[in-house]
């Protein structure tokens, strides 16, 4: 299929990240919270919106990954465009690539601008896990259909007579919706295989974990997470920030945790994986016309991005298939790379991507580059803390991810960046950007 | 981006009978049109010259005479009744006919003729429709229900608003709608003056077939093709037609009237109820009896002075000339009142940002705009787009985009001028900032500012959803664009706006305020506090002024008579010093649990009164606040004498039937009242002494 990577270079144009925002990031306790993925997207994208110069019709389209819609925002790209007041005639569209939604697109949204099909888009992504539905069983669902369908009291007491109470047994969404179902396994069992084979100890995930809570702490202290925006729901209750750090975060308390998902010799808990929580992040995307006609600020320019495939026990280790391409074909070894964000889905998973690039082995067999990467330097990894401490709400961890390497390099110096996540399913995605 | 699509395909039109065929339109003078469909069945479209409403009066229902005596000399197949104005079916009757009606016999006879044009409706001998969208109300309901069919278009509100009035319905609708609906339920609808949407207005049997526009034409069709039976009275009518039934009713009926509506204040609701006690088993007679019933109030004081009302109200909102560019309004301080007016302007329409630096006031804020969506905006998907309408801002950025930019902090002159130059600084070119101040000299304000001309004084009542005043305050450099625009945005979201000149007070907390410190005085003198507000709800306040006191909070009317007491020549009451002690101790009123009297639940502890309150109680506590409107007038506050009865009974909620301060002066006699005050002074001290105004009254 056609590309804009197939066009001469000369006929691609640059594209600009000129603002986003995001949510806080809430914590799923157990019940559904007060935000729909629509209306987190929309908390959001308004102050985003109010800030901008742009009439209702400006953007060319809006692009929403999210990985659960809801029967009743089916399409969320394009309800979130019509609650968020823009106009009738720009179109909006979902995107779905498991983990790798958020950053699918705005990486649709980068190709459109670069192939000269758009000037503006706005782009990110959603999800509220804790609205993961409880499915009915097909038995369960069957017999409703035919509870509907039988005509006559003769008929509907005969139906009524079938019923099972195993049928009110429900199906719990999220639990499916984190197991392959190629191989049957679930993402935290997919990081326990990453953890023996790269021998990431129980001791090294519990001491990035407890790294990832505190710099997450020192990031709201100290204010560089500017991007959140304040959100209210209907009980006019407000929330501000990520409310899933644990600031009191210690090996002494993670220790404590049992495994979570292989009992009762694991080493992933819950303590050392991503929490699960609700969020929404949006980002503009603009060509050199867009920053032009509505004096926009190029925050930092998107130079490329590559999606990946491995097998799907081992999915962490998308980030390292997808990355390393992008380091070859602009000829940058890791030195070149002030700042990286990989998606902190498990620390044994993360841990394991940075041994799997240090390795000499895996570098020449599997990534076919001739020597191992090297040892990226955690000091540059992960900067404000990661989705172990904030959570991974699976549409939207792509879209913060990029929108947070863009405001954490212009921090530290400028530079060059990647942002890079493992995908469920076994894919891995990633983004190369500069700051401008 | 082209015109929009619904608009360019005509999405709203209205289905006036061309169906399949074209009719023949037979282009008529006057109101009605007629056009005759494929089918032979006749169209009426009411659709008055030179107005954007179709009201009901004399012309309208002469032509209409005219039409029906045709329609008997060459019967069609059927005929439809509908308005062509897309703004509704009818509104109610033309006030105007109303107006200075003194004559009981005079307006009899009007009504004898208009009922006799309804009946002959009634009576057609061929199958009737009436079609109604939007406001069917009074008159236009009545002319409705004297059709054989009814059918409702989603959207519509179907009510009887004449109790609002003063009256109740006069064309026939007292005995229509109680023998076509539950007695009880039609009883009910006139008492109360509540319109039924559409959907409900068929549950109850008002009107047959809710449906819309797409469907009108098969609707009518299958109405008049008779598959739709008319409804049949039910087992409760029957029962309802024994006097026994009715005198039970009517009993708890006046029961629950006289806790809302003294007879003495408000005889309609009395006469609805006896009129069908006595006669709602014999409709002729009542329809007979309801045109004299109907008279009778219609010249008596209490309907005369709502009737003024109604007009005052269309006055302030057609003073509100031109239109205003205003789409986004910022709302600075999320209190009480800058939430609730963030969330009036959500409800209605507007893009809102409301900014305040503490978050769990505009949680507070989001969360009471929550329930008054719930209760307000029509289902919870207009809930929801209200909510998204409101946008919480904590971080002030929707002062660079909005139109218009109220500020709503606390009472204070230099945080207000400092927010103000704030504002100013970032605020778009042409953009309105109006203060909420109902205190502070707008002159004051206005001294720092860069464009003083686009500065106003936009004053709220408390609560927003209820009161429908906003005082617009001018002040000596505002533009009069300005004031134009702030009065048309004031009537866009459904407020009435009075404008005022700057001057301590205003015009209502002005009035308002002797009121409440001569109960103060009163109270002081050991006069028990439920005979002092005794004494005003007898004369029609619907608050007592200690209870009112206690609503506003002790300190906030300290802090009021304060400010006026030191900005105005007048005298003012002293403050007793029992009340500063009070509210040293912090007993302010309904928030803190106890003020004057104890809270529980939000609700006054009232002990019973022993006795009936001295008559002299009341002028102490009316006749001054009637004094300073008069003092209003005379400096040029307030323009004219309607502006503030109007804006009296609007913001305070002075006696309604009483048609405002200075009507209520005029009725009783200016020269007399003059001189009751005159007495007071010489009793009482010279805070009673009448303004020089009333020699020119």
């Amino acid at each position: 299929m056609a590309s804009a990577l197939d066009m001469p270079g000369s006929a691609r144009r640059p594209v600009y990240v000129v603002d986003g925002a995001r949510t806080p990031f809430l914590k799923a306790r157990g019940r559904p919270g007060p935000f729909s993925p629509v209306d987190l997207a929309v908390a959001c994208g308004r102050p985003l919106l109010l800030r901008q110069n742009f009439a209702p019709d400006a953007i060319d389209e809006v692009i929403l990954g999210c990985v659960n819609p809801i029967a009743d925002e089916l399409n969320p790209g394009r309800v979130a465009a019509l609650r968020l007041g823009l106009d009738e005639s720009v179109p909006g569209w979902t995107v779905q690539r498991n983990c790798g939604s958020g950053m699918q697109s705005i990486d649709a949204g980068f190709r459109a601008i670069e192939a000269g099909r758009a000037d503006l888009i706005l782009a990110g992504g959603t999800e509220a896990m804790s609205w993961t539905p409880l499915f009915f069983r097909h038995e369960a669902a069957s017999w409703f259909g035919a509870l509907g369908r039988s005509r006559g009291p003769v008929a509907r007491l005969k139906t009524l007579m079938g019923f099972r109470f195993g049928m009110l047994k429900p199906v719990i969404g999220l639990e499916r919706g984190l197991t392959d179902p190629v191989v049957e396994l679930n993402m935290g069992q997919t990081a326990e295989i990453l953890g023996y084979l790269f021998d990431v100890t129980r001791p090294d995930m519990d001491r990035y974990a407890v790294e990832s809570h505190l710099r997450l702490a020192r990031a709201q202290g100290a204010g560089w997470l500017g991007e959140i925006e304040p959100i209210f729901d209907r009980d006019g209750a407000p929330s501000d920030h990520d409310d899933g750090v644990r600031a009191d975060s210690s090996l002494e308390a993670l220790a404590k945790l049992k495994p979570a998902f292989e009992r009762p010799f694991g080493k992933v808990t819950a303590g050392n994986s991503a929490q699960i929580t609700d969020g929404a992040t949006w980002v503009i995307l603009a060509s050199d016309a867009a920053v032009e006609k509505y004096r926009l600020v190029r925050l930092a320019r998107l130079i490329d991005s590559e999606w990946a495939g491995l097998d799907p026990r081992v999915m962490g280790l998308g980030p390292t298939r997808a990355a390393t391409p992008l380091l070859a074909r602009h000829a940058l070894s890791l030195a070149d790379i002030a700042v990286w964000e990989i998606n902190e889905a498990f620390a044994a998973q993360v841990l394991a991507c940075l041994k799997a690039w240090a390795d000499e082995d895996y570098c020449r067999t599997v990534l076919g580059i001739e020597q191992a990467l090297g040892l990226i330097d955690q000091a540059r990894l992960n900067v404000d803390g990661g989705a172990i401490g904030l959570g991974h709400p699976v549409g939207t961890s792509g879209a913060r991810i990029v929108l947070h390497l863009v405001h954490a390099l212009r921090r530290l110096g400028g530079g060059r960046g990647i942002a890079t996540e493992c995908i469920g399913g076994g894919q891995g995605g990633a983004m190369l950007l500069e700051a401008v | 981006m082209g015109t929009a699509v619904w608009t360019a395909i005509d999405g709203g039109r209205l289905e006036l009978g061309h169906g399949q065929g074209q009719g023949q339109g037979e282009a008529a003078s006057g109101c009605w049109r007629q056009m005759r469909d494929a089918e032979g069945v006749l169209w009426l479209l009411l659709d008055q010259p030179d107005a954007s409403t179709n009201r009901l009066d004399e012309a309208m229902l002469e032509e209409l005479d005219l039409i029906l005596a045709e329609i008997e000399r060459a019967p069609p197949k059927g005929v439809v009744i509908r308005s062509m104005k897309r703004s509704g079916f009818i509104a109610g009757a033309d006030l105007g006919i109303f107006r200075a009606a003194s004559d009981a016999r005079a307006v009899e006879a009007k009504l004898r003729r208009a009922h006799a044009v309804v009946d002959r409706l009634a009576a057609l001998p061929v199958p009737t429709v009436a079609v109604m969208h939007g406001f069917c109300l009074g008159g236009g309901l009545e002319l409705a229900l004297a059709c054989r069919y009814r059918i409702a278009l989603g959207g519509a509100s179907l009510g009887f608003p004449e109790i609002q009035l003063g009256l109740h319905p006069g064309l026939g609708g007292t005995a229509r709608l109680t023998r076509l609906i539950d007695p009880l339920d039609a009883m009910t609808m006139m008492l109360t003056g509540r319109p039924k949407q559409a959907r409900a207005a068929r549950r109850a049997g008002l009107v047959d077939v809710v449906t819309e526009e797409r469907h009108v034409a098969a609707a009518v069709r299958a109405v008049l093709a008779g598959t739709h039976a008319p409804r049949r009275p039910g087992w409760r009518h029957r029962i309802f037609t024994t006097t026994l039934a009715r005198r039970l009713a009517a009993h708890r009926m006046h029961k629950e009237t006289r806790r809302r509506a003294p007879a003495e204040h408000y005889p309609a609701p009395y006469a609805l109820i006896d009129l069908w006690e006595s006669l709602g088993g014999d409709p002729a007679a009542m329809q007979a009896a309801e045109i004299s019933s109907f008279s009778r109030l219609l010249v008596g004081p209490t309907a005369q002075n709502l009737v003024r009302l109604f007009f005052l109200r269309e006055k302030l909102k057609a003073g509100a000339k031109g239109g205003h560019d205003i789409a986004h309004v910022h709302v600075l301080g999320a209190g009480a009142m800058g939430g609730d007016i963030a969330a009036w302007c959500a409800l209605r329409g507007l893009s809102v940002t409301l900014a305040d630096t503490n978050p769990q006031a505009l949680g507070r804020a989001v969360r009471r705009a929550a329930a008054l969506f719930q209760r307000r905006a029509g289902g919870s998907l207009a809930a929801r787009d209200a909510m998204d309408r409101l946008v919480p801002d904590p971080k002030g950025v929707g002062a660079a985009q909005a139109d218009l930019v109220i500020e709503a902090v606390p009472e204070n002159l230099d945080l207000k001028r400092e927010i103000h130059a704030a504002l100013e600084s970032r605020m778009k070119d042409g953009a309105i900032l109006a203060t909420n101040t109902s205190s502070l000299r707008l002159e004051d304000l206005r001294a720092g500012l860069r464009c003083p001309e686009r500065f106003i004084g936009l004053h709220f009542f408390n609560p927003v959803a209820q009161m429908q005043l906003v005082e617009v305050v001018s002040h000596d450099e505002a533009a009069p664009e300005t004031l134009d625009a702030a009065r048309a945005f004031t009537v866009a979201i459904d407020r009435l706006p009075a404008l005022v000149r700057s001057a301590p007070g205003f015009l209502v907390n002005r009035a308002l305020t002797p009121y409440l410190l001569e109960a103060l005085v009163l109270l002081d003198e050991k006069i028990a506090p439920e005979t002092i507000d005794a004494a005003a709800e007898g004369f029609g306040m619907p608050m007592g002024p200690i209870a009112l006191a206690d609503q506003v909070g002790l300190d906030v009317c300290l802090e009021v008579a304060r400010v006026l007491r030191h900005g105005l020549p007048q005298p003012f009451a002293e403050v007793p010093a029992a009340i500063e002690q009070k509210v040293g101790r912090g007993e302010l009123g309904r928030k803190t649990g106890k003020g004057l009297y104890t809270y529980k639940n939000g609700k006054p502890q009232k002990r019973a009164r022993a006795a009936e309150p001295d008559p002299e109680i009341a002028d102490r506590l009316i006749l001054p606040l009637v004094n300073a409107c008069v003092a209003c007038l005379r400096e040029g506050v307030a323009s004219d004498e309607e502006t503030v009865d109007a804006a009296l009974v609007l913001g305070a909620g002075f006696a309604p039937f009483r048609g405002g301060p200075l009507r209520y002066a005029r009725t009783r006699g200016v020269a007399e009242t003059a001189a009751a005050l005159g007495r007071l002074a010489v009793r009482h001290g010279d805070r009673f002494a009448p303004d020089p105004g009333w020699e020119t009254l």
